[in-house]
């Protein structure tokens, strides 16, 4: 009797090894092209950029002197850098709130039930179609000296035209604008579907207990919105770090630095100055950067957020 | 009240819209200019003659870059969907060991910004000798979390039984994957599509670094050139790039806007 | 027609807690066989298991007399039908039906006129074409019925596959099922919590509570001698009454009531462990009593609740103030709430189980419906 349960046994431990290891070799098989690709485009990278940072470096990026922590003592002591990151610290501080309430506030309109209004989320949505080279150009020429249609506006009334985009308290300011303006189409399409998703019966329940619109905004929208516009926080910050194009196009990190964000300060050390090195110190602290706001985002970010 | 709630919203509607498409009416507008025009201070052109857009052309090999903009965009979203489709199959209907681990591995690439490996892509780039490439704009971008994790959102949604009734019928899973994932799954599939194409058509920095020359240079760095090209003086020509690169993307996205939202939405929250 | 065997069989999901506990069973070929009980119960695990969805914790599974505790699903020459249905949405209800003939090699042309000798069988011709979404419940339950037995599997597993319906269709349903059953003869292992299909459909019922079996047999055996008090309560509605009874060796009689006591046998009263035992009677054995007889199992009750339900009418009242019992007679009496009435017991008509063990000691000495059910089967 004992030995047939233990055969038993045996036979059931053999059977669900030989599964596991079939379900081992076919789950590798379907994600062996995201593993190798990720391995070589972004892990390796990554350790490389790392590598990078504690090196100079010759033009062609090879590591040649080690020298530990000096490309990070450097940018960290180096005016330009510390240039770079209060631009880019304003320049979140410009773009985020800004864009997420703007979006928000074009996603309740929208997402008022009337006629026609079908036109209008296309209108609001479409700079997420439109490109980044696209967008700068067009803004490059709204900010005009001469011929823009801002500066042609403001002396039409009788003030005097703005160096928009040659004057470094302006020129920032102008980035950002056609910062929020880019990214208004995706936060909007993910706000407005947000607010879809919210049951009906809530509004008609409050309806029926006769909360006004602002309360009902107050109590219900926002509430249970919180996990949309938490994503939408999120998604804007880390584009925000991320920003290139229009600096590239509109100012190229000028004037006078005003506008040399984190990126486009990454991209001048390595592919203008060739030095990989501090580029890559940059890069790094780019990273860490992302991670904490990341990180701390989902630790008191998600507290106050209402799931349903 | 009755009447008055609708007017202020459309009112608000109409005055926001004006405002946000503002630049895009500008720029098609600006297009249809000539310089004298333009430096007359003009708002509305006078004809609407097709002259800038012929410039455009003629000043750049325009035609080519869009046709590259549009294969790369294209191989792009394809090999997304794959790679995506293959990944996020393993992370829902495979039970391996340690599946929980490798899905927050492949979660946590999103914090990775793309701009902390682009030295070292670029001197891999180099050394595979991809520059001016259609490999080096495409097969970097094929694997993305982000694409992972929406369709692995949905595939979450498909009832076990209809895998168990494909189990019991004695389906591979292979054929499972073909016959039932996918279809079911059609509208995220369709969102991480036009999401795909949407980004790389509108990538800049990338392509900046490895294209040097016309080969496989994108239309937007064609814009760029087009940009500091024509700086002095016709403006119209450059606006007339702008109309040029970012029709395909609208139409795309007018066609597909409800769909993006939706897709985006649930990927985004569940 | 295969048969199923279960020897022995546990379940466990996180290995300390047993869902499904010992359990043998031969299920015969060709047999309709309803697993019953109430949810969380282990039923669905149990299919689950013979389906090969789930694996066995020990014991081992027979399939046609041979072992198939580690054959894949597809393996075991089964089809099933889900609760929801699981057909595929996105292909039209031609390609569902077809859907378990993909995987075997058959010419299009057979696979259609198969689809349709099924599809003419449960009167889905006119719908064919049409995606899942566009029908009706009903509808929907017989595209499942056909994915299932276009595969001509010898067994056929169900798990609550009417569940989902509304009153009137479910019980439509139940008679096609069966008939298709008959007509298929295939061996059919059908799950429901409801123990009305149970009753209904089964060649044989198995009552499972907590994972563990309580009674397998014939449906109206089980609904007449009730092997534990669990199995009086969930089968048959409404319930059978209880009530505990107090056990007197030296008169051999059970009091279950001021003045009520029941006379049995001598024999049965020294089986008991206790001197406790649990009596039941179902509720279309309490009679009404005109005048005070010689048995003394006659009671005095309020009447709390009446429905008169056409051919029955049920009455609702206090036993011993506490515990709720129910009466069931045929036709429709004019009874009215708060009415004060005499009852009494028939005697022969009662369930005594043991106080501890909960075993039957003994079964009702006349089962009324003896001569009538021989009739009908």
């Amino acid at each position: 009797m004992k030995s047939t349960a233990e055969l038993q046994e045996k036979s059931v431990t053999k059977i669900d090894t030989k599964w596991r290891f079939i379900y081992w070799r076919s789950a590798i098989l379907y994600l062996l092209p995201s593993i190798i690709l990720f391995s070589v485009f972004l892990f390796y990278p990554l350790g490389k950029t790392l590598y990078l940072s504690f090196f100079l470096t010759d033009q062609q990026g090879n590591a040649n002197v080690f020298v530990g922590l000096e490309n990070y003592q450097y940018i960290l002591q180096a005016e330009s850098f510390h240039k770079s990151i209060k631009a880019t610290i304003l320049f979140v501080l410009y773009t985020v709130p800004t864009g997420v309430i703007i979006s928000l506030f074009l996603a309740l309109l929208a997402n008022e039930k009337i006629k026609g209004v079908g036109i209008f989320r296309t209108i609001y949505s479409s700079t997420m179609g439109i490109s980044v080279a696209a967008s700068a150009v067009v803004w490059l020429f709204i900010f005009h000296p001469s011929m823009g249609i801002l500066n042609q506006l403001i002396t039409s009334i009788g003030g005097t035209s703005i160096d928009w985009l040659l004057h470094p308290n302006w020129a920032l300011v102008s980035v950002s604008v056609t910062t929020i303006w880019m990214n208004i189409g995706f936060s909007f399409l993910i706000i407005l579907g947000g607010l879809q998703n919210i049951d009906d019966h809530l509004y008609e329940s409050a309806r029926i207990s006769g909360a006004s619109y602002f309360y009902q905004l107050r109590r219900i929208t926002i509430p249970m919105l919180s996990p949309t516009l938490f994503f939408v926080i999120t998604v804007s910050l880390i584009n925000a770090f991320q920003t290139f194009g229009q600096v590239d196009i509109l100012t190229q990190g000028g004037p006078s630095e005003s506008t040399n964000l984190i990126v486009y300060s990454i991209y001048r050390e390595a592919f203008v100055n060739y030095q990989f090195g501090t580029a890559s110190a940059q890069s790094i602290f780019l990273f860490i950067c992302i991670l904490i706001v990341t990180i701390l985002q989902f630790k008191f970010g998600e507290r106050k957020v209402h799931y349903q | 009240m009755k009447i008055l709630r609708p007017t202020i919203t459309y009112l608000l509607l109409i005055m926001t819209a004006v405002i946000v498409f503002f630049p895009v009416v500008y720029a098609f507008l600006i297009s249809f200019m000539s310089g004298a025009e333009l430096l007359q201070g003009k708002f509305i052109p006078e004809s609407f003659h097709l002259e800038n857009y012929q410039k455009a052309f003629e000043r750049l090999p325009l035609a080519h870059y869009l046709w590259n903009s549009f294969f790369v965009s294209t191989v792009v979203m394809l090999g997304q969907l794959i790679v995506s489709a293959l990944a996020a199959y393993a992370f829902v209907f495979i039970p391996f060991k340690g599946r929980n681990i490798v899905f927050f591995i492949f979660i946590s690439t999103m914090m990775i910004p793309w701009e902390a490996t682009m030295i070292p892509n670029f001197l891999t780039i180099q050394q595979l000798d991809w520059i001016n490439n259609y490999q080096s704009l495409t097969i970097p971008f094929f694997a993305i979390a982000f694409g992972t994790f929406l369709l692995r959102q949905h595939f979450l949604t498909i009832p076990k039984e209809l895998k168990e009734a494909s189990d019991i019928a004695g389906l591979r899973s292979f054929k499972f994957f073909w016959k039932v994932v996918i279809p079911y799954c059609r509208t995220s599939f369709v969102t991480l599509g036009a999401y795909g194409f949407l980004t790389t058509w509108n990538m800049y920095l990338w392509p900046l670094l490895v294209t040097n020359n016309d080969q496989v240079r994108t239309v937007q760095i064609g814009l760029k050139q087009l940009q500091t090209q024509e700086m002095a003086s016709e403006w119209g020509v450059v606006m007339a790039g702008v109309i040029i690169v970012i029709i395909p993307t609208l139409i795309l996205l007018f066609l597909g806007q409800k769909q993006l939202q939706k897709g985006l939405a649930q990927g985004a929250l569940k | 027609m295969y048969s199923v065997e279960l020897k022995q069989v546990d379940k466990s999901y996180d290995k300390e807690q047993l869902v499904v506990k010992n359990v043998s069973v031969i299920i015969e070929p060709g047999e309709f066989f309803v697993l019953v009980g109430p949810s969380g119960c282990g039923k669905s695990t149990l299919l689950r298991m013979i389906a090969g969805l789930e694996d066995i914790t020990s014991g081992s599974l027979l399939i046609d007399g041979k072992t198939a505790d580690h054959l894949p699903p597809s393996k075991r020459e089964l089809s099933m039908v889900f609760q929801n249905y699981a057909l595929y949405p996105h292909m039209t209800v031609e390609d569902n039906i077809t859907f378990g003939l993909d995987v075997k090699k058959m010419r299009k042309k057979e696979k259609k006129e198969k689809c349709y000798e099924i599809a003419t069988m449960l009167g889905l011709t006119d719908y064919l074409k049409r995606k899942p979404r566009h029908l009706s419940g009903g509808q929907r339950q017989r595209v499942a019925l056909a994915r299932a037995i276009i595969t001509n599997s010898p067994i056929c597993l169900m798990d609550e596959p009417l569940s989902n319906l509304d009153a009137k269709l479910r019980a439509h349903m139940r008679s096609e099922i069966r008939e298709l059953q008959r007509k298929l003869g295939i061996t059919l292992i059908y799950v429901t919590h409801d123990q009305v299909e149970a009753m209904t459909m089964g060649d044989r019922i198995m009552v499972l509570n907590e994972g563990v079996i309580q009674q397998v047999g014939k449906p109206i055996d089980v609904y007449n001698t009730p092997a534990n008090p669990f199995v009086a309560k969930f089968i048959g509605s409404p319930p059978m009454n209880l009530t505990t009874g107090l056990v007197d060796k030296s008169s051999s009689k059970i009091t279950i009531r001021d003045g009520i006591s029941i006379p049995v046998d001598r024999l049965i009263v020294n089986d008991g462990n206790s001197d406790q035992v649990l009596v039941g009677i179902r509720p279309e054995n309490i009679k009404f009593q005109e005048e005070s007889s010689n048995l003394d199992l006659t009671f005095e009750v309020t009447i709390d609740h009446v429905e008169i339900l056409g051919t029955e009418t049920l009455l609702k009242f206090k036993w011993n103030d506490k515990s709720v019992w129910y009466a069931k007679w045929y036709g429709q009496w004019d009874i009215r709430v708060g009415q004060t009435m005499r009852l009494t017991l028939d005697p022969d008509s009662l369930c005594i189980y043991d106080g501890k063990t909960e075993k039957l000691l003994q079964g009702p000495q006349n089962i009324q419906h003896q001569n009538v059910r021989e009739g009908i089967i």
